[in-house]
């Protein structure tokens, strides 16, 4: 893809010069600031925590615990289980006991070390197979089981389906437990107004969830709390539950002083406490025909949830909606099981329980088709969903284009996938440098899926000038997602971006959309924004139509029309005219997705609405002796049913890839009892710009008739296959299959052991 | 001792020495552009140029910079309301998600170009290596640093 040289979006002058404020940014008159003090070990009983030592530094205001906290200690998203402090048990090293609040932070993290806190250790469980033992002790006793949940796909018959099968493979594939790694730490600024209403200033993804959990925490009604989003400095999923509680700590600390109350995260505290990505074990059996069939697919998968649910059954569920990858199975049997340890907790990030399953599948698919002597891009062809299949929960693909085979197609034409596979080395001991090139595809359910409700809406609200207010339920997680709905709503109206600003969000200015998740804000938003702006133009032909007593009149690309098609009144004369006539230009639009189905016993039903298609590709080379992979290529092509905004949306392939590459090849938490071992970016290795190498990105345009834009989302398809693309290529490097992650350090150790 | 910010002056005290010039530039100047992703000098979110050079400012003193010039993004951009064009490159090329490391990109862009005016494609990889970004897979920063050789060279020849 060309460079862009035009590229827009509505907060750039803002964020290049500097001017844009993230939430630490902000100070406040008489601003108090507040530091966590986290448990030491993964698994005790609380017995008393003494403060009195800190609360004698100068500057120390207050050390607050869970008894100070006016409303509910726990509160979560599914189960309320995790406690804003912890009370009476510690389940893992990222639980805050105590908030000291003092004058300064240097001199609160002072006071830190002077809190005792009395503790009986309780013995802990890291491992999820050990903790799913009957005889295990509970972690959450409340829940009865350390079980968090379990979903399942029970469709065909898996034991005839394995007779019927020629051959039978069988592979353990393990995932990486990761970290966002936004760039920004956690942040919160709270205040109580005059008025009662607790604000709250935050770096967060889901300021809605936000509201609920400091509303909870104190007490207050909804209406009484006010999340107000400044600029976020990434998230990627990991913007909700952690950032959650650190501005209803805030806000507690703020209500309890009656002063402005500040916190930010350091690193350290954030990779410590905040949620990761779910490791999965993922155990396969698939049964295929020597015509080439996937005949059945049974597979267990144990996700690693942490001590506390935040999303895990969302996340486990979409990895059983999507188990057998884009493949139709005629049996399937699938048990997933999100299970609680004592390990910092996990929860929603960018790929949502597929990034796991297509690590699994995409090799899978490729061992099948070798077993059975077949080319793989043949194989999938084969098995891959088409227009009208059925998928293994029995939703039929019929609503929109399936455009999985194009994908495909596009990206093996564009890297000349057949001619370069001829090159491959397998490991040739002749060899000091290997190279491979591999690919990997995906399907995946748009947005919410019967994970919820799915609906946002948007507000048009065009002033007497002309100029245009817009707000969504859709949250600007850095992705370009305001831009999207301003050019979405200039197009509607026909009128120039430079006439609309979007409104500084609020959670009390507009009704809770749901969460900025699931790659769903461009479909949701998007889709509230284009009919919000089909209200807005009725009423501005009615107040036309009032002002110049006609009938018959419509709206076309920024003016008014009479039934002869004659330009009767411009945007601005017609917008005048409305006011006139006290016919307001003002609009509030919703989209409700499409409904969907689920059956929890079955697994069965309509799992999501309508679905995308992709395909990534990579190349690499491998230094045969140091291991060193260098990755040399990656294309992808993914359908976004229509591109809205292309720099921002190639920005979303380029990033997605890179998070992808670092998943498959680097990222991982590692943990001591419990506790992540890295502590700031000098232990956690994401990729730098010379890890990567120039990336292409390919948009597949087959507007969706299902979003009322036509576009469809992107954040999350770009990751979820990258991965598993350069598993395929590492072995065609090296002739040797990974199945674990990350895939460079067993590269490594798999040359040592192979030398003499 | 005195330091110069973006073109102004500051007299520091002895007090001042000790204090680390990212928590000095945001806090008591209120250069809030200049952020903090790790506050141990890994990942290039403070980065600022001292003497034209980009450095980490969460690993520097006040007492570092003495007698030297400091420019932030603050001081980067015209105050006629206009954009250096290395920032007009990264807002053209797309180059902008979250926002959190540009301020540090964009120095940093801007320190290798006055080195090196005409770099290649895999100069200007090089280059920003020491910062991190976690949401764009740096592929647009290299398109906006490209563009942003030729229009200040252009500018270069206006002047």
């Amino acid at each position: 893809m060309k460079p862009f040289s035009n590229a827009w979006r509505n907060d750039a002058v803002a964020k290049v010069s500097g001017k844009a404020k993230y939430t630490d940014d902000y100070t406040l008159p008489g601003m108090l600031h507040a530091v966590p003090l986290h448990a030491s070990v993964a698994s005790a009983r609380l017995i008393s925590i003494d403060y009195s030592a800190a609360l004698k530094v100068p500057g120390v205001i207050a050390v607050y615990t869970a008894k100070d906290i006016p409303g509910n200690i726990k509160f979560g998203q599914i189960i309320k289980d995790y406690p804003t402090l912890v009370n009476r048990r510690i389940r893992t090293t990222g639980d805050v006991l105590a908030l000291v609040v003092a004058e300064t932070r240097e001199i609160a993290l002072s006071a830190l070390p002077l809190i005792k806190v009395e503790f009986e250790e309780i013995p802990a469980l890291f491992d999820p197979e050990e903790a799913m033992k009957p005889d295990a002790p509970l972690i959450n006793p409340e829940h009865g089981s350390n079980v968090c949940n379990y979903h399942c796909v029970r469709t065909g018959d898996i034991e005839s389906g394995e007779q019927e099968a020629d051959v039978i493979i069988e592979q353990e594939f393990n995932t990486s437990r990761i970290e966002h790694a936004y760039l920004e730490p956690e942040s919160a600024l709270c205040y109580q107004r005059p008025d009662g209403v607790m604000e709250v200033l935050g770096s967060m993804q889901h300021p809605f969830s936000t509201r609920r959990f400091v509303a909870s925490t104190l007490g207050f009604k909804l209406s009484d709390v006010e999340v107000k989003t400044v600029p976020m400095g990434g998230g990627f999923g990991g913007k909700d539950d952690t950032a959650a509680l650190v501005c209803a700590r805030a806000a507690l600390c703020a209500y309890l002083t009656g002063k402005p109350v500040k916190i930010t995260y350091s690193r350290e505290m954030s990779l410590r406490e905040s949620y990761k990505r779910h490791p999965y074990k993922l155990q396969y059996r698939m049964g295929l025909k020597a015509d080439g069939h996937i005949v059945s697919v049974k597979v267990r998968m144990v996700a690693d949830s942490g001590a506390y649910c935040s999303v895990t059954p969302w996340v486990t569920w979409r990895s059983t909606v999507q188990c057998c990858g884009c493949y139709t199975v005629p049996n399937v049997h699938c048990d997933v099981y999100g299970v609680y340890t004592n390990n910092v907790f996990t929860g929603a990030f960018r790929g949502f329980g597929s990034p796991q399953v297509n690590f699994a599948i995409e090799q899978l698919i490729e061992m099948a088709a070798e077993k059975l002597g077949l080319d793989e891009s043949e194989f999938r062809r084969l098995n891959m969903v088409k227009q009208g299949s059925t998928t293994i929960t029995g939703q039929v693909l019929d609503t929109h284009t399936v455009s999985l085979k194009q994908a495909m197609d596009t990206v093996l034409s564009e890297i000349d996938y057949e001619n370069k596979k001829r090159n491959c080395s397998f490991g040739d001991p002749t060899k000091d440098e290997w190279y491979g090139i591999g690919y990997a595809i995906s399907y995946r359910g748009m947005s919410l899926g019967a994970e919820g409700t799915d609906f946002n809406s948007a507000i048009i609200n065009i002033q007497p000038d002309g100029s245009v207010l817009l707000e969504t339920g859709i949250h600007e997680n850095g992705q370009g997602s305001e831009s999207a709905m301003i050019l979405i709503a200039a197009e509607e109206l026909g009128i120039p971006v430079g006439l609309i600003r979007y409104r500084f969000p609020s959670t009390s200015n507009i009704p809770d959309g749901g969460t900025t998740v699931a790659s769903r804000g461009t479909l949701l938003g998007g889709g509230a924004t284009v009919n919000a702006a089909k209200i807005v133009k009725e009423r501005i032909v009615e107040g036309v139509q009032a002002a110049l007593k006609l009938s018959g009149c419509r709206y076309e690309q920024g003016s008014v029309l009479d039934s002869t098609g004659k330009v009767v009144a411009d945007y601005f004369s017609a917008i005048r005219m409305c006011y006139n006539n006290q016919i307001y230009p003002y609009a509030f639009g919703v989209f409700q997705a499409p409904r969907v189905s689920w059956d929890e016993h079955t697994g069965h039903g309509n799992a999501y609405f309508t679905w995308v298609y992709g395909c990534q590709a990579v190349e690499l080379k491998v230094n045969a002796k140091t291991g060193q992979i260098t990755l040399l290529n990656i294309v992808a092509a993914h359908d976004l049913g229509k591109a809205i905004n292309p720099a921002m949306l190639a920005g979303q392939f380029y990033g997605g890839m890179a998070m992808g590459a670092g998943y498959g090849l680097h990222e991982q938490v590692s943990l001591d009892k419990g506790t992540p071992t890295c502590s700031n970016y000098h232990n956690y290795r994401v990729l730098r710009s010379t890890d990567l190498p120039e990336m292409t990105a390919i948009f597949i345009e087959n507007h969706d008739p299902n979003s009322p834009s036509g576009a469809k989302g992107i954040g999350e398809p770009t990751l979820e296959i990258t991965a598993p693309a350069i598993a395929n290529a590492l072995y065609r490097a090296t002739g040797k299959r990974f199945y674990d992650q990350p895939l460079a350090p067993q590269l490594q150790e798999y040359l040592r052991r192979k030398q003499p | 001792m005195i330091t110069n910010v973006n073109g102004k002056e500051y007299l520091l005290t002895e007090a001042d020495l000790d204090k680390k010039l990212s928590t000095w530039l945001r806090e008591d100047l209120g250069l809030t552009g200049t952020k903090i992703g790790c506050d141990i000098g890994i990942c290039g979110s403070c980065t600022v140029l001292v003497d034209n050079k980009a450095v980490r400012s969460c690993k520097l003193f006040l007492k570092d910079v003495a007698d030297k010039h400091i420019l932030t993004i603050e001081g980067l951009t015209p105050k006629d309301g206009t954009l250096h064009p290395v920032q007009q490159a990264f807002v053209e090329a797309g180059a902008i998600q979250c926002g959190f490391c540009t301020p540090g990109m964009v120095l940093t862009s801007y320190a290798f170009l006055l080195e090196n005016p005409n770099p290649t494609r895999e100069q200007a990889r090089a280059a920003i290596k020491g910062n991190i970004c976690r949401c764009t897979g740096y592929q647009q920063f290299i398109d906006a640093i490209m563009q942003a050789s030729i229009s200040m060279q252009h500018r270069e020849k206006k002047d």
